[in-house]
This record gives C-alpha cells, sequence and structure tokens, in this order.
C-alpha cells in the first residue's frame, strides 16, 4: 500500500504543487533526497538508471546527474541547491539540459508527523506557462507504452454490464 | 460513428507520430490554421493537411467552418480519455515515491 499523491496544476500560474505522506521518520525522507546513493535510487523514472556526476546537497552546492536506458540516450539535469536546511527545507534550481535555460525553482518542506510519519510539500515554478505546458506535454514522448496499459486496465474497468 | 475502442485506437495511433504530438503540443495552447501549424515545422502545408486529417478521424481535433481561416481546435476531452499529460506526470512522479518508499524500507532495515 502506498500514500496518495496530491498533485495540482493551477490554471493560468506556472506552477506545480504536491503533496505526500511517508510511512517513515522525517530524517530519513530527507537523507533521502540529500544522499546522492541513495537519490540515485528512487529519483527514477523506471527502466532509466541514474549516476549522479555531482551532488552536494547544501545551501551553495550544485548537482548534476545524467539518465540513461537501454537505447543509451542520456538525459542530464543540474541545478544548484540554494538553501537546505536539513528535515526541513530544500530550495533549488532544476533545469532539464535538453531545455537549456528553462530553470524550475523547486521548494520541498519536509514536515514531522505523529507515530514516525512525515510529509513533503513541494512546488515547481516554472519560468512561463508555455514552459510548464511544455514539460508536460514532452512527458507524453515516452508515455504511449504506458498510456497503453492505463488504457487497457481502463477498459478492464468499462466491460459493458450485460 | 466508430466505437469506443475503435476511437481509442485510432487517437493513439495518431499519437504515436511525433509530428502529429507536435501539433497536438501546438494546439493546447489554442487553435491554429493549417498555415500556422505548418510554419515551425519544416512541413509543408499538405503534410500537415493529411496529419490534421488523422487526428481528426481520431477525434483529437476539430475544424470550425470559418469560410477561409478554418482554425483547427484541439478536443481536450479526448486527450484527457487516453492519458492526460498531467496523468502521465502524475505516473512518473507516483512511481518516484513508490520507489522512494522502497528505498526506504531498505535503509530503515540496514539500521
Amino acid at each position: 500500500m502506498s500514500n496518495a499523491l496530491h498533485l495540482s496544476v493551477p490554471e493560468g500560474l506556472p506552477f506545480i504543487d504536491y503533496e505526500r505522506e511517508f510511512d517513515h521518520p522525517v530524517a530519513e525522507v530527507f537523507r533521502a533526497h540529500a544522499d546522492p546513493d541513495l537519490f540515485a535510487r528512487w529519483i527514477g523514472p523506471r527502466g532509466l538508471s541514474t549516476r549522479v556526476e555531482r551532488y552536494e546537497c547544501r545551501s551553495g552546492g550544485t548537482f548534476r546527474f545524467i539518465q540513461h536506458g537501454d537505447d543509451g540516450v542520456e538525459y542530464a539535469f543540474r541545478g544548484v541547491f540554494h538553501t537546505v536546511r536539513p528535515a526541513e527545507l530544500v530550495l533549488q534550481t532544476f533545469e532539464y539540459e535538453g531545455y537549456p535555460d528553462v530553470v524550475t525553482l523547486e521548494s520541498m518542506r519536509f514536515e514531522d508527523l505523529p507515530g514516525g510519519r512525515c510529509r513533503l510539500t513541494g512546488r515547481s515554478v516554472y519560468p512561463s506557462l508555455e514552459a510548464r505546458e511544455r514539460y508536460l506535454a514532452d512527458g507524453m514522448e515516452g508515455g504511449i507504452t504506458e498510456g497503453y496499459e492505463r488504457l487497457d486496465e481502463l477498459l478492464a474497468e468499462q466491460v459493458p454490464a450485460t | 460513428m466508430a466505437d469506443d475502442d475503435e476511437l481509442l485506437d485510432r487517437a493513439f495511433a495518431a499519437l504515436a507520430d511525433p509530428a502529429r504530438r507536435r501539433i497536438v503540443a501546438r494546439l493546447s495552447r489554442g487553435p491554429a490554421t493549417v498555415n500556422e501549424l505548418a510554419e515551425p515545422f519544416a512541413i509543408t502545408k499538405q503534410a500537415v493537411s493529411k496529419h490534421i486529417q488523422v487526428l481528426e478521424s481520431a477525434g483529437l481535433v476539430t475544424r470550425t467552418r470559418d469560410a477561409q481561416r478554418r482554425p483547427v481546435h484541439l478536443n481536450p476531452a479526448r486527450l484527457e480519455e487516453l492519458t492526460s499529460w498531467i496523468d502521465r506526470y502524475r505516473l512518473v512522479k507516483e512511481a518516484q515515491y513508490r520507489s522512494l518508499d522502497a528505498v526506504l524500507r531498505t535503509t530503515n532495515q540496514q539500521e
């Protein structure tokens, strides 16, 4: 079982907001974001492996990581950690090198919850609405196969009740 | 009218082509004429018209009978039925956090 991801894409504002809870203490969830080896293990997406070139998760630090699939095509990402307060806040820039100069500002807030759980609240701020749409649209490029899989599920649910 | 399965198949086939995905991405920002659509892509008006016919028969776009201009409109409802862009983003993000859950479970065991 996994916790639900709450996602919102406000109309007319170049943001994406999200919220997700974890059944683990805030320190561990933060560490999985801050430690390069752990980060590389989950940042995904599935089917791509991640090689971290540089990852200094502290105020003023920089990062660059490269993802590649079986086809050998590489996707590189880089940015700067503006403010990092352990187990509380990461404020950073993020850029896909394939779209040079389209830099998003990412904020992630980590919040302690009772019972050794925590909540992560994030916002991605895009330089323009157009940039946000482009990011979302290009997500579809690789999404056709998964789209089919989802479609199969959808159709399976919609078997006529006759 | 074709049944739902057939329409969905057509829509996916239509979107399997990168040029048509670019046209759809452009139309997501507002209606455009064939001329306007041909401009940014290094393809002829005839090629764009063909792509639009394919998208139209898949129900992804519509053309208004606006005499000369005949702008092409995206049919967002149809697109959302397939796998909307935001859903795709959501899928990636959800998969990512499920991986994070898995990583957290292993680090927990090591301690």
